[in-house]
């Protein structure tokens, strides 16, 4: 057995003779950091290093099999999942490890930015990884459209049409996007290019920079209230702080980074395992118009953001908006690259983070049910509840039949079901009066099409007296509380109210 | 390993020795010549790169219309007077691995005899395919609720714009239209403010224009 060893040493130095690497690599792993680092909240940069590493691998799997042609690729997926020995497993890692990468990049940087890591010496380490997320961004996106289904296809067509916004070189943009006339060949192979060598060799080269710039600089020290940032005196400080509390990085701190790494991993299998790959959705064939286009998870926000911004601010938003964030992002250490680093002395970046957090949350939330989105079939598919069809006259039960006929149930819904939007209908009648809902109905207003044109008069007639029924509980009709002073000879209680 | 400790002293005698003779005679010589090559490197660079930013921008640098031709979406017996219907047509230019994504449906709709509108079904918005809905005479998108008058006049939701329109002609009883190009706000600019829905008149208008349907050129540059 010593032989053994000592044969083994003799390899490992033939090797390390020729190499060089060993001593370098081992004294940096080996290297001291301040013991209070040494925490579950900082485990998160080498999680998402490690899901890069995993995304890398299950990309160049499924690249042994994808078809990157427009007219094969949605095939090949069916047969990566269908046919292909635990193709579809690997397809499942591969997108879940996308939702968990965007998930461990996004929440590193709230600790990085919480812990104020992102000042003096590591303003660039900062800078670096918001180009690091926007790389993610960029994977997530490119990925979702090799998956080449209906959501690719016409997600790209979303692209191309914020594109074509841009002023004065926006048709050249779409151009540029669609590699072509029309989304097609030419598209899905530049985003192949995109996802497979030209995203991954920067993100892979940032990333090289961004952990050495940590192992040069040395990890954040956990920040204390009152131990303010200072360029004159920070690096002696860590140094000391080093000195005095440091413990090698492996093993006495990397144990927590590897035990989170493989619980990480271990949820991506099981989500792969549990929930099955994304897709692919319908194929991608532009004649097929019958689909619901929706974005990946980690666009789910912006969907919802373009369909609540005001016609009017849209286009300014879209390419305003995320400059601003971008460049704000990229100044944040250069502006305040000193002072406190505690959360605790810190509100305006806390309330940032929650409001950030916050909205991007709801937002998401909202981008799952699109309550803006009428529902397509619902006319068809959502009968009017039985309880709204008692004791009405043979007239407002056409009307009821007239509701479903004209496709209103696509966005207003009734006893809860239908579209989400224009108001629900239950209550209607005690909200507006019986003048109210004819002038709705025909001229529209108030983000609803006018109907005038697509009803006749005893069409009209027949809906409004149905919805004059609507009413919630023993909630009285509504009135125009001006008629009886206008025409005092008349009733003033509306027709509705019966 | 005794290999090494004999290699280790004769590596690091090599770089001393060029360090001597770095400042000898030929030293500014040999400077003046890596400047000369980095000179005709950048050289290459230039005549290598303008080529490669060719190939890169080359979709941009199409002429304008230079994708566009006129296609027959059929005989004019195939629409129905009154009917809008959804044709489907081969992108003029497309390549043999476009697979079905080069066929482009649009929105015939025939108003009159002698009237078409052939409307684009991407969404003025942000491309999304829109529906027609004969009975409510509206298109929807399904992805942000835009919606359209039969007439491809903007109703409501996000779309600053009614729908895109092809340029159409009859040739031969044949409806004929100019495509290749997915349409969008940077071909086929904004040709009507947005519409202010709250505003009493602008409903009034909008009203006004519903009666009077008229085809517009809306793919002609304006």
């Amino acid at each position: 057995m010593p032989d053994l060893k000592q044969r083994c040493i003799d390899l490992y130095n033939w090797f390390e003779q020729r190499l060089g690497l060993g001593a370098p690599v081992i004294e940096s792993m080996e290297h001291h950091v301040p013991s209070n680092t040494s925490s579950w909240w900082y485990v998160f940069g080498s999680a998402a290093t490690v899901l890069l590493l995993l995304q890398v691998m299950t990309g160049i799997l499924l690249a042994l099999v994808y078809a990157p042609t427009a007219d094969n690729a949605w095939s090949s997926l069916q047969f990566l999942d269908q046919n292909v020995k635990l193709g579809w497993f690997l397809r499942a890692m591969h997108g879940w490890g996308s939702d968990f990468m965007v998930a461990v990049v996004l929440i590193h940087l709230a600790q990085v930015f919480l812990f104020g890591a992102y000042k003096f010496p590591r303003e660039l380490t900062w800078m670096i990884g918001v180009f690091l997320l926007l790389l993610t961004l960029g994977m997530a996106f490119t990925g979702q459209v090799l998956r080449f289904d209906q959501d690719a296809y016409w997600g790209l067509g979303i692209g191309a049409s914020i594109m074509s916004r841009v002023p004065i070189i926006g048709g050249s943009l779409v151009d540029l996007m669609l590699g072509g006339p029309i989304i097609a060949g030419g598209t899905l192979s530049r985003f192949f290019a995109l996802h497979v060598f030209v995203i991954p060799g920067i993100l892979l080269g940032l990333v090289g920079l961004h952990i050495w710039m940590v192992l040069r600089l040395g990890i954040n020290d956990w920040p204390m209230p009152g131990r303010l940032v200072n360029r004159k005196t920070y690096v002696r400080e860590y140094h000391q702080l080093t000195e005095k509390t440091g413990i090698p990085f492996v093993p006495d701190a990397a144990w927590k980074d590897a035990v989170f790494a493989a619980a990480i991993v271990l949820s991506v299998i099981a989500c792969a395992l549990w929930f099955g790959p994304f897709g692919p959705t319908g194929q991608p064939d532009p004649t097929i118009i019958e689909t619901v286009p929706k974005p990946d998870f980690a666009f789910l926000w912006i969907y919802a953001v373009l369909a609540y911004l005001p016609p009017s601010l849209e286009t300014p938003a879209m390419f305003i908006a995320p400059v601003v964030v971008i460049v704000a992002m990229l100044l944040l250490p250069l502006c305040s690259g000193e002072g406190e680093k505690h959360w605790s002395r810190r509100p305006v970046a806390v309330l940032t983070l929650a409001v950030t957090a916050v909205t991007l949350g709801v937002f998401t939330h909202l981008g799952t049910f699109t309550p803006w989105s009428p529902i397509m079939n619902a006319w068809s598919g959502d009968p009017v509840p039985e309880a709204y069809l008692h004791d009405r006259t043979p007239l407002e039960r056409t009307g009821a039949i007239v509701l479903q006929n004209k496709q209103c149930r696509n966005c207003h819904s009734i006893g809860g079901t239908g579209g989400l939007r224009g108001p629900a209908l239950d209550g209607i009648a005690s909200r507006m009066t019986e003048d109210q809902i004819i002038r709705q109905v025909l001229q529209g207003g108030g983000n609803m099409p006018a109907y005038g044109n697509a009803l006749n008069p005893s069409e009209t007639t027949a809906l409004v007296h149905f919805l004059t029924t609507l009413r919630r509980g023993k909630l009285p009709p509504a009135i125009n509380a001006s008629q009886h002073l206008v025409s005092s000879n008349q009733t003033s209680a509306p027709q509705g109210g019966r | 390993m005794t290999q090494g400790e004999q290699i280790s002293p004769s590596d690091q005698s090599t770089p001393t020795a060029s360090a001597a003779n770095s400042t000898g005679a030929g030293h500014s010589r040999r400077v003046f010549l890596f400047k000369v090559s980095l000179l005709i490197n950048a050289v290459v660079g230039v005549v290598v790169g303008v080529p490669i930013i060719g190939y890169l921008l080359g979709p941009a640098l199409k002429k304008r219309g230079a994708d566009e031709a006129w296609i027959s979406l059929g005989p004019l017996d195939h629409f129905p007077v009154g009917e809008t219907r959804l044709v489907d047509f081969r992108n003029p230019i497309t390549t043999t691995w476009d697979g079905e994504t080069g066929n482009v449906p649009c929105w015939v709709r025939r108003s009159a005899t002698e009237t078409f509108q052939v409307f684009a079904v991407n969404c003025a918005h942000l491309g999304c395919p829109v529906r027609w809905f004969a009975q409510s005479k509206l298109f929807m998108c399904p992805c942000h609720g835009g919606a359209y008058y039969a007439d491809g006049s903007r109703a409501s939701g996000p779309p600053e714009r009614g729908l895109f329109e092809y340029d159409h002609k009859i040739e031969g009883g044949n409806l004929m239209i100019s495509a290749g190009k997915m349409p969008t706000l940077a071909q086929q600019a904004k040709a009507t403010p947005p519409l202010i829905q709250m505003e009493l008149g602008g409903s009034a208008k909008k009203l006004a224009a519903i009666e009077k349907p008229k085809p517009r050129c809306g793919s002609c540059p304006t």
